[in-house]
């Protein structure tokens, strides 16, 4: 195999590895601001023990995502460093602006979160979970930022030629407010919510069928379906918005993720299909005229197909495109469907005999999961052949010193690593769950602190 | 091209990249350092306390590596991206190392089996060994430079990294944090593990001492892109001669049981080296060994100006900030450590 195919695997295997644990991170600090804010509020016991417990899981998630997400930055350097010598203006001032003001937040304040707890007042605690959160939240904003960058490039000039051409900032805002920052951020942060809540929804889910922490759970599982079912309907509108977004400026992954091949017709909006490149059609079920409805309000309007482009510019993996966009699509409307009616029964008063609805939402755990993977490669892959739309090609991106060998060691080593990390991951979290939420009045009668100081100053 | 306070906008980025690679250096460096002699202390409760004497800030002190990165990759794209693709094996390592030290720390007390605590003390100790050497290696590769072509590309071997000059850089930069992270588990510990972490700072101190003076006689001897400057202008010795005099002074305060200001000196000794070392190389950042005029300097590798006078806008924002929180979160957990349910 050859540098570029390589680096292309190491790249998405680690990105993909590394977004299980952001999302995670984001929505779980939100439905923490809820339960302490909750607590605070209430003074009610049960609302500290259930965002003590979910700090020690948020606490989980953070170190993965932050080791992994070093992984990442290097990587730009590392195995890309044409691509990194071009966008250094544009990519660089984003990733300097999230190190500076989203993650010296987060981390700051992650101490207290995690630590303080005995050591500072309940309220500096809480604003330390909003900092935590608030820093989550403003990371996703930069990297967001930067990668809608490169699918809707606005704000720049390009200097010099070749090798060394490089893009530069002419207006630094209209980098930032490019086309489609705004409503990818929007995006991402739905995507975030969802994850962390369907976590919660799952774990709560699981007591309850267990008949552990009944009286948290309960608690702990209402908020997060509010939670789950207001942002599952909002990220409809936002994926709405999305697609229109990509209409307008990236017509060659509009027409991959519907599999339109000819610019005269209208077209169509596939449920579910298989495409196949070569006889340039698609075998599925759909409405006709439906993407051009969705585009245009009008049934026949022609949409541009991936004829109008040549070869070399159109996507290579049109069907993946055209299939991780419609599993994700799907699994949107599964979450709208499965948080209504979960909805509907807790307001009949239902919500806690519904075994089977608890069932489902134990495993449900992986769905937002899945959807933002898929959102991503369908992205990602409909942007290709371009790192750059329409501006750098990823096969100039590459680092021209780097040979396939040392891309295949690191390939291994990563793979070999992220197995360790991985069943770190569910180790850890399979003992915290198993452990659930600690006994607050248990705890405090123990003379843990005093037998271990004592332990210290003997030793 | 435009100025602030007479200092153009590329000089004024080195600046930041170093005073943020310093600061990481001294932040990630005693972590790193604590983990280093971790192996020397051999009860499980002492190891436990070791620690969590670094628990609640290291994955902090490492946001420092993603800033630094972040204001290399922003302030000189074609440093970053020839420096990381030239040094492709030692970053990846580097990245390893990175992981299975975290992994280390989170496992490491979450089962009671000897084996079990012995083999993540090993990997962790083993991987903050790796880390702070490998951090010199890198340091190494770019005070004596490499083979670069017209576009700044490395053109040489990619084994050339491992070389007697980076290697002694490398166990320079060990010594140091070692040293450095014993001084900061004066600060955190008690008894007889207290006298243990002394004798082994001592010993780190003299390593230390003994290293530096030979890479630096290397340097002078060798390479005559890292000496024409202090050879042509001596009074700049006064810095490296500072770092030397800032050490010396760790065993004096120790004695006299003044651990913060030794941690403070400890600390200085990092700023004062890497102020040398910024002496020796600006406004070269990699010299070409095979062809001078290709060289990477603080010029060719900017990004435009434009961009770096956003950054220095944002910087004179966000680090004021960051270095609040960070402080904020020192003053909640300063003093000897004490066990509660939230330790590693």
């Amino acid at each position: 195999m050859d540098v570029e195919i390589l680096s292309r695997i190491q790249f998405a295997f680690t990105i993909s590895f590394h977004y299980i644990y952001p999302p995670l991170s984001i929505g779980l600090g939100l439905l923490l601001v809820f339960f302490e804010g909750m607590y605070l509020k209430t003074k009610n016991k049960m609302y500290e023990q259930l965002t003590r417990f979910w700090i020690k899981i948020f606490a989980l998630t953070f170190g993965i995502g932050v080791a992994t997400g070093i992984v990442m930055e290097f990587e730009f350097g590392t195995n890309w460093a044409t691509y990194s010598r071009y966008v250094g203006d544009i990519f660089g001032s984003a990733l300097a602006a999230e190190g500076l003001f989203a993650f010296a937040l987060e981390s700051g304040f992650l101490g207290i979160l995690l630590f303080g707890w005995n050591r500072v007042s309940p309220k500096v605690h809480f604003i330390s979970t909003i900092g935590v959160f608030l820093g989550s939240m403003f990371s996703a904003v930069w990297i967001v930022v930067a990668n809608s960058w490169q699918q809707t490039p606005t704000g720049y000039h390009v200097v010099g030629e070749g090798m060394n051409a490089r893009a530069e900032i002419v207006d630094f805002w209209a980098m930032v407010f490019n086309p489609s920052s705004v409503d990818r951020v929007l995006h991402v942060w739905v995507g975030a919510f969802l994850a962390g809540a369907f976590l919660v929804l799952s774990v709560h889910a699981y007591y309850l069928l267990k008949n552990r922490h009944i009286e948290l759970s309960k608690k702990g599982f209402k908020i997060a379906l509010a939670v789950a079912t207001f942002f599952s309907l909002f990220q409809l509108f936002l994926g709405h918005r999305s697609a229109e977004i990509v209409a307008e400026h990236q017509p060659a992954k509009l027409a991959a993720m519907e599999g339109h091949f000819d610019t005269l017709a209208p077209g169509d909006l596939y449920l579910f299909g298989w495409v196949d490149k070569e006889e340039k059609k698609v075998t599925g079920v759909g409405i006709p005229g439906g993407l051009s409805f969705m585009t245009h309000f009008d049934f026949e309007a022609p949409i541009k197909g991936l004829d109008a482009f040549p070869e070399d510019e159109q996507p290579s993996a049109v069907n993946a495109v055209f299939q991780f966009y419609h599993l994700m699509v799907a699994i949107g409307m599964a979450l709208i469907g499965l948080t209504l009616f979960a909805s509907f029964q807790w307001w009949r008063g239902k919500l806690f005999e519904r075994k089977w609805l608890l069932s489902v939402f134990v495993f449900a755990v992986i769905l937002p999961q899945l959807a933002n993977q898929f959102g991503w490669f369908a992205a990602e892959m409909g942007r290709q052949p371009w790192v750059v739309y329409g501006l750098l090609r990823t096969s100039d991106a590459l680092s021209a010193t780097v040979t396939a060998n040392q891309v295949l060691f690191s390939l291994i080593m990563f793979t070999i690593i992220y197995v360790l990390l991985f069943g770190l991951f569910i180790y850890l979290l399979n003992k915290k769950i198993k452990h659930g939420p600690d006994d607050l009045q248990l705890k405090e009668s123990r003379p843990m602190q005093k037998e271990i100081t004592d332990v210290l100053t003997k030793n | 091209m435009a100025t602030f306070l007479g200092i153009d906008y590329p000089t004024l980025w080195f600046l930041v990249v170093g005073a943020v690679f310093s600061g990481y250096a001294i932040l990630d460096g005693f972590d790193l350092g604590a983990g280093a002699m971790h192996l020397f202390f051999k009860k499980d409760q002492s190891r436990r306390i070791a620690l969590n004497a670094v628990g609640p800030v290291w994955d902090g002190n490492e946001v420092w590596l993603v800033i630094g990165g972040g204001t290399l990759f922003a302030g000189f794209p074609v440093l970053y991206a020839s420096l990381l693709s030239a040094m492709y094996i030692p970053f990846m390592l580097f990245l390893l190392f990175i992981i299975l030290r975290a992994i280390s720390i989170e496992f490491r007390s979450k089962e009671e089996m000897k084996w079990w605590r012995r083999m993540w003390d090993t990997s962790y100790s083993f991987s903050s060994i790796m880390l702070g050497f490998l951090l010199g290696v890198v340091l190494g590769n770019v005070l004596q430079g490499m083979p670069l072509n017209e576009n700044y590309e490395f053109t040489g071997n990619w084994l050339s990294f491992l070389n007697p000059f980076a290697i002694l850089t490398g166990l320079t930069t060990l010594a140091l944090m070692t040293m450095h992270g014993g001084i900061y588990l004066y600060i955190k510990t008690e008894g007889k593990l207290f006298d243990k972490v002394e004798r082994l700072v001592k010993v780190a101190i003299g390593i230390f001492v003994v290293l530096f003076l030979a890479v630096s006689a290397y340097a002078l001897t060798t390479y005559p892109n890292l000496s024409d400057k202090f050879l042509s202008q001596p009074i700049l010795f006064l810095v490296p001669l500072l770092a030397v005099l800032s050490i010396a002074n760790v065993p004096r305060l120790v004695t006299k049981q003044r651990f913060r200001r030794a941690f403070l000196f400890s600390a200085l000794t990092f700023s004062f080296l890497l102020i040398t070392v910024a002496i020796e190389l600006y406004p070269t950042l990699i010299f070409a060994t095979n062809e001078t005029k290709n060289s990477i300097d603080v010029y060719n590798a900017a990004a435009s100006e434009k961009s770096l006078g956003i950054m220095l806008i944002m910087v004179a924002i966000g680090a004021p900030l960051a270095v609040t929180y960070t402080a904020f979160v020192y003053r909640a957990f300063w003093g000897k450590v004490k066990m509660d349910e939230t330790s590693y």
